[in-house]
């Protein structure tokens, strides 16, 4: 049942990244492109979709669960730490290179093209190197150590 | 600073826009999950098999709706400018930096910022400033201006 929902979620929220046309990298770049020809429709898109998210996130928070009374799972970390910081710029280095983000890249390996293949699959592998670096610190750690 | 007024679809950009939050919306109210792309994609690869289902689901979600446009005859306009090598480059960076900074330009930029989050509003702050500062040095410092 969940899977239907998200599967429907997944649709609009796509529909959306094409409407807009976000998935086009080449209208991505033009956004980030301050000092060339400028296209502002990136900020267009985010300023529209905030009030809506908004305030599912309101109506959320005030119910405590879902619609459906299913519990919410909502980020619990506070600190704005170094990893968040490095993480989001070398994000951004990335970003400006392709003009591809996660969804987008998803959408453009979902219209069969090979770029899609190539950005999808390293970027598939960048998260496997987290993965196992961050495995290994954990395992090298001290047990007593340990926090979250 | 020039504006593309030729580029520039504010009214397609505000629908479309509109839409990512409801799907954003949808995804929250109905099954309790923050969509973010990078977090859904690289929960996946850690194969909690109880938390695959609505994973797998939301990803195909965006992987065939280009297929449903077009066969509606609105194939979306896609136009990539990176070499292969670049685009390789690139999705390693987004990969690591999108767990490593836990979200990316929709968990953080319209999940973190729509729900008021301080770490999201660092995140975005950070990943446009190195987006704009990219783009600037490979079409303008290194590229010559294009």
């Amino acid at each position: 049942m969940s899977a239907l929902l998200a599967l429907a979620a997944g649709l609009v929220f796509a529909s959306g990244l094409i409407v807009s046309g976000m998935v086009n990298p080449a209208k991505v770049l033009g956004f980030l492109d301050v000092a060339g020809r400028w296209d502002p429709s990136l900020a267009v898109v985010m300023l529209a979709s905030l009030p809506v998210a908004g305030a599912a996130f309101a109506l959320a928070r005030r119910r405590g669960a879902t619609l459906l009374g299913a519990p919410l799972h909502l980020p619990s970390a506070r600190d704005i730490d170094a990893p968040l910081v490095l993480g989001s710029l070398t994000f951004g280095v990335g970003w400006g290179l392709a003009g591809l983000c996660p969804a987008p890249a998803l959408l453009v390996l979902g219209s069969g093209r090979m770029e899609g293949l190539l950005f999808v699959a390293a970027m598939l592998a960048g998260m496997l190197v987290h993965r196992l670096v961050e495995r290994l610190r954990l395992s090298t750690r001290a047990p007593g150590a340990a926090h979250s | 600073m020039t504006l593309d007024w030729t580029a520039f679809t504010p009214m397609s950009a505000a629908l479309g826009g509109a839409l990512i939050g409801l799907g954003s919306a949808m995804l929250l109210l109905l099954t309790g999950r923050v969509a973010g792309v990078s977090g859904i994609l690289g929960g996946l690869l850690g194969l909690d098999r109880r938390d695959m289902p609505w994973r797998a689901a939301f990803l195909l979600g965006l992987l065939v709706t280009p297929l449903l446009f077009a066969w509606a005859h609105r194939t979306p306009t896609i136009v990539v400018e990176a070499a292969p090598m670049t685009l390789i480059v690139a999705g390693f960076l987004v990969g690591i930096g999108t767990r490593y900074g836990a979200g990316c330009t929709s968990g953080h930029g319209i999940c973190g910022l729509s729900r008021l989050s301080p770490r999201s509003f660092v995140a975005t702050l950070c990943f446009m400033a190195a987006g704009f500062v990219t783009v600037l040095i490979v079409r303008h410092v290194l590229g010559g201006g294009a």
